[in-house]
């Protein structure tokens, strides 16, 4: 069943069926207990043990360094899970993609990062 | 010299009064914390905006069109940053309004005319915070900013609900190439009142 965390500014949809969780809007939360909702949506994602977890960002057009935070460390803890794959689709219509975004691949190094 | 008045980076200090400002203030207020939380980013959003506007491109300039995008992304990020941080750690005692604001940067002294975004924000800080920062901005301009960026991540693993401190400066720096500088002062008053001036510089 899909799963959605949203509010005015954002959505993030996780749907199972595609492993994929999609994330879009402005997301500026004020810190690691705002995030929380996320962080356990994505980590609960990864206690199933998928073959592949894809994250779609394509469409979020901002993410503050509390975000960036919940981010890395999110991807920093798969070292520890060598079955799933990660997948991260960015867009070079965001340029804070282009930019940030290379920064995930040093805590991971299968992270398979598409920026299009 | 004394800890509460002190610079630390790429501090701006001799700024010409001829360079075009904007300035916001933020007045400490019982404001619910989620509704000003989300009033930072729009004002940083409106920075971005407003700074990008005065940007000399030609409308048809494709180029340009991709500079003023890229230049909006990266001022509402910074500015946002700074914002937060300002409001974060402001001594809320001291009745302090936060100030947040940029100058238009136009350097002539280097070739093709350079263009930069000079945002910077104010905001008191108690003694025992000034400390804590100051030992943190030693770290910060003592190491490399790529590899500080990941053991900042790999020290927050130790907790699951701790962020990794520091990113919004260390990304600024890495993605953004930011020149970063802070200046400590002591407002004298009946009673003294410490601020911080956080400045960054980047190239729109």
């Amino acid at each position: 069943m899909t799963q959605e965390i949203k509010d005015k500014d954002y959505a993030v949809t996780y749907d199972p069926q595609i492993s994929t969780v999609k994330f879009s809007g402005l997301l500026s939360l004020g810190g690691p207990k705002e995030y929380k909702p996320i962080a356990d949506l994505l980590n609960s994602i990864v206690e199933s043990e998928p073959p592949e977890i894809t994250l779609d960002l394509r469409e979020l057009e901002f993410l503050n360094s509390s975000g960036i935070s919940m981010l890395s460390k999110f991807v920093l803890g798969l070292r520890k899970k060598k079955n799933v794959q990660l997948i991260i689709l960015g867009s070079n219509d965001m340029p804070w993609q282009g930019k940030s975004l290379k920064n995930l691949q040093k805590f991971l190094p299968s992270l398979k990062l598409q920026v299009a | 010299m004394n800890k509460t008045d002190r610079i630390f980076g790429n501090y701006f200090e001799e700024l010409s009064e001829e360079i075009d400002s904007l300035e916001m203030t933020f007045s400490p207020s019982d404001r619910s914390i989620r509704q000003r939380w989300k009033n930072k980013r729009l004002s940083a959003q409106f920075i971005a905006e407003y700074f990008t506007a005065f940007l000399p491109i030609d409308d048809n300039d494709l180029d340009g069109e991709r500079r003023i995008k890229e230049g909006k992304s990266a001022i509402a990020y910074v500015a946002n940053e700074l914002l937060e941080n300002a409001m974060k750690f402001n001594d809320e005692a001291s009745n302090f309004k936060v100030r947040l604001g940029v100058y238009f940067i136009e350097d002539m002294s280097v070739k093709d005319k350079e263009i930069a975004a000079l945002l910077f924000a104010t905001n008191s800080v108690t003694s025992e915070d000034i400390e804590k920062f100051q030992t943190f901005l030693e770290q910060l301009l003592n190491n490399d900013p790529e590899e500080l960026y990941v053991t900042q991540v790999e020290k927050s693993m130790e907790d699951e609900h701790a962020e990794a401190s520091g990113l919004g400066f260390l990304t600024m720096i890495n993605d953004y190439s930011a020149k970063l500088g802070w200046k400590f002062e002591t407002i004298d008053k009946d009673l003294p009142i410490h601020t911080v001036t956080t400045m960054a510089r980047i190239t729109v």
